[in-house]
């Protein structure tokens, strides 16, 4: 399964990724693509691999097998840090903040901006900026010195997606931005989604296990199941229906399947 | 170099702007701020021996609490750091009673005092390190990584010394700068708290330590260099007890060994830190609170050696203290967590 020639550009684009922890095989043969501006969203069930695709994608973990390009140069990701230069940022399941810092520290984390000629923080720019950026993108907290333990889950969140676009992002890894999340809190991530979907500056990979707010946000969703991508749809052509019995399918009726040895 | 008597952290941690009442505003500053509330017990307690006794407020008392203060928080400004990025050094008692042996030693060698404190401070540091590689290569926890270091640390202290203590330098002007005279131990004091104060509230070191004790796995996920940040304060804090104990060292005019003392030096520190509102499960505390915990424990100790007072009942208050600093803190915890409830 060779998929060299892609006729449309992406702006990230793994091939033939495959992943195993010991003997555990996490991702086998995993191709995905990313154009620019587009949100794709990644379904399956759990143990499917998403995390560890996410993980890849994001320097955190190095694939045994595959490429990776970003804008269709081959990469190798060495780091978070490295993916975080090339602008790939993560808003992980369990929220890259830090509960004891203030909103601005948190949205400069690792980014801090220092003065001249003595390197101190520059909190004043840091605190102005942040400021600035949130209110940009709607995203409403009582200030940015508030410490981040504070706000609630959708505000947390929001920040935490607010911090990845903050930091010149060109595409943004969400995983499971909306567990656990009530429905005022949902719509405070999703109506910010969307307006970043909107303006097309970032890309956006999004795991989540609720199909209607898949089909709410995303362009194209991908199905990956036991380290495979098994489908791969625009969401104009598919239902709630439709990915619900596909995910559930090898349950029902099917049994395991045989064909998979382990 | 930054007030340090004031309550400026520096923005780290300021209260959510949204304002209820008065009273309300002040309970959430005390919340907030476990600093203002140990400053208003070291000026309360100030106030009252300076009543109740004659003497508190001269000079020479004054250089009596001075010396009280000099190893608690020189030991708890590295330790807070510590125990802020989510570790702790058991072993910095110990730290403190070996390096002024490698200072007498650099000297019996030829070396000016001043090379040798820096032999000692790196033999320190090297302690450190050794303590951070355990913790931080092979994940022993550091209390059980520094427990152990603290008896191998004593030991060598022991055998090094053969158990007797050695004459410290008592002249000299590197050796007048370095607790010998009045207030030096003092101002080495406001130097040390200053500096890290600084290093903890204005630069990347300390937003990443507080990250590092915060939230580790989000701080690595930024790209935050956790093990490096930890190894670093593993570093400074052995280097800073080190430091202390060769100037406690010269201010006594000897170099003590410290066989059985040693933990009783730690623990104090640790007790300054917690008294300053340090939570141990890492990601805050003050160095300023730290400092102010280790100054309340000094009034403390001086006004009841004023008022004819036995040690044995400094003990027990102490214990007291930390307990009381203890439940106020959770409290605190609980207050912050229902106040973020009530909103939304």
């Amino acid at each position: 399964m060779t998929e060299t020639t892609d006729p449309k550009r992406s702006i990230v684009r793994a091939e033939s990724i495959g992943k195993r922890y010991g003997p555990v095989v996490a991702l086998r043969d995993v191709s995905l693509r990313l154009a620019p501006g587009e949100v794709l969203g990644l379904i399956g069930d759990n143990g499917a691999g998403k995390s560890t695709l996410i993980k890849i994608l994001t320097g955190f973990h190095q694939p045994d097998e595959g490429k990776i390009y970003i804008n269709e140069e081959e990469t190798v990701l060495r780091s978070v840090s490295h993916a975080r230069e090339l602008g790939i940022e993560t808003v992980y399941q369990d929220l890259a903040l830090i509960n004891q810092l203030p909103v601005y520290l948190n949205m400069n984390l690792n980014k801090e901006k220092l003065r001249r000629p003595v390197r101190f923080l520059d909190k004043k720019a840091m605190r102005e900026q942040a400021t600035v950026h949130l209110a940009d993108m709607g995203v409403r907290i009582p200030s940015v010195d508030t410490e981040v333990g504070y706000l609630s889950g959708g505000q947390r969140q929001a920040v935490a997606i607010a911090r990845a676009v903050y930091s010149d992002a060109r595409v943004i890894l969400l995983d499971e931005p909306l567990a656990a999340m009530g429905a005022k809190e949902s719509a405070i991530i999703i109506d910010l989604i969307l307006e970043l979907r909107q303006r097309g500056e970032v890309s956006m990979v999004m795991i989540a296990h609720n199909f209607a707010q898949i089909l709410e946000v995303c362009d194209r969703v991908n199905l990956l199941q036991h380290g495979r991508i098994t489908y791969d749809t625009n969401v104009d052509d598919t239902s709630i229906r439709e990915l619900t019995d596909l995910v559930s399918a090898e349950y029902r009726g099917r049994g395991i399947r045989s064909d998979e040895p382990e | 170099m930054n007030d340090i008597s004031t309550h400026d952290s520096g923005g780290l941690d300021k209260g959510p702007p949204e304002s209820r009442s008065a009273g309300g505003r002040i309970a959430e500053f005390l919340l907030r701020r476990p600093e203002s509330t140990i400053a208003l017990v070291a000026i309360a307690l100030a106030i009252y021996f300076t009543l109740a006794t004659d003497v508190f407020l001269t000079t020479p008392n004054i250089r009596v609490i001075s010396q009280y203060l000099i190893a608690p928080a020189i030991l708890a400004a590295g330790q807070v750091m510590l125990l802020i990025c989510g570790e702790i050094d058991l072993s910095l008692g110990n730290v403190y009673f070996m390096t002024p042996f490698l200072v007498f030693f650099g000297m019996e060698a030829g070396l000016p005092l001043p090379v040798a404190l820096m032999v000692g401070i790196l033999g320190a540091g090297v302690v450190g390190f050794i303590n951070g590689s355990i913790t931080i290569r092979f994940g022993v926890p550091s209390f059980i990584a520094t427990l152990g270091m603290g008896f191998v640390i004593n030991g060598l202290t022991l055998t090094i010394s053969d158990g007797f203590p050695k004459r410290a330098p008592s002249s000299g002007v590197a050796a007048n700068i370095l607790g010998l005279t009045g207030f030096s131990g003092l101002m080495w004091v406001l130097i040390v708290v200053a500096v890290m104060h600084i290093v903890l509230t204005q630069t990347r070191w300390g937003v990443h330590t507080i990250a590092t004790g915060g939230n580790r796995i989000a701080a690595n996920e930024a790209g935050v260099p956790t093990r490096k940040i930890r190894m670093r304060n593993f570093i400074l804090a052995a280097c800073l007890a080190g430091f202390a104990g060769v100037l406690e060292g010269i201010r006594v005019g000897s170099f003590d060994p410290g066989a059985g003392v040693a933990s009783g030096k730690v623990f104090e520190a640790v007790a300054a830190a917690v008294i300053g509102g340090t939570a141990l499960l890492g990601g805050s505390g003050t160095v300023l609170g730290a400092f102010l915990g280790a100054l309340v424990l000094a009034i403390l100790r001086d006004g009841f050696v004023l008022q004819g007072i036995s040690a044995f009942t400094y003990s027990m208050v102490l214990g007291a203290a930390i307990i009381l600093a203890m439940i106020l803190n959770s409290v605190a915890l609980k207050a912050r967590i229902r106040s973020q409830s009530f909103k939304t």
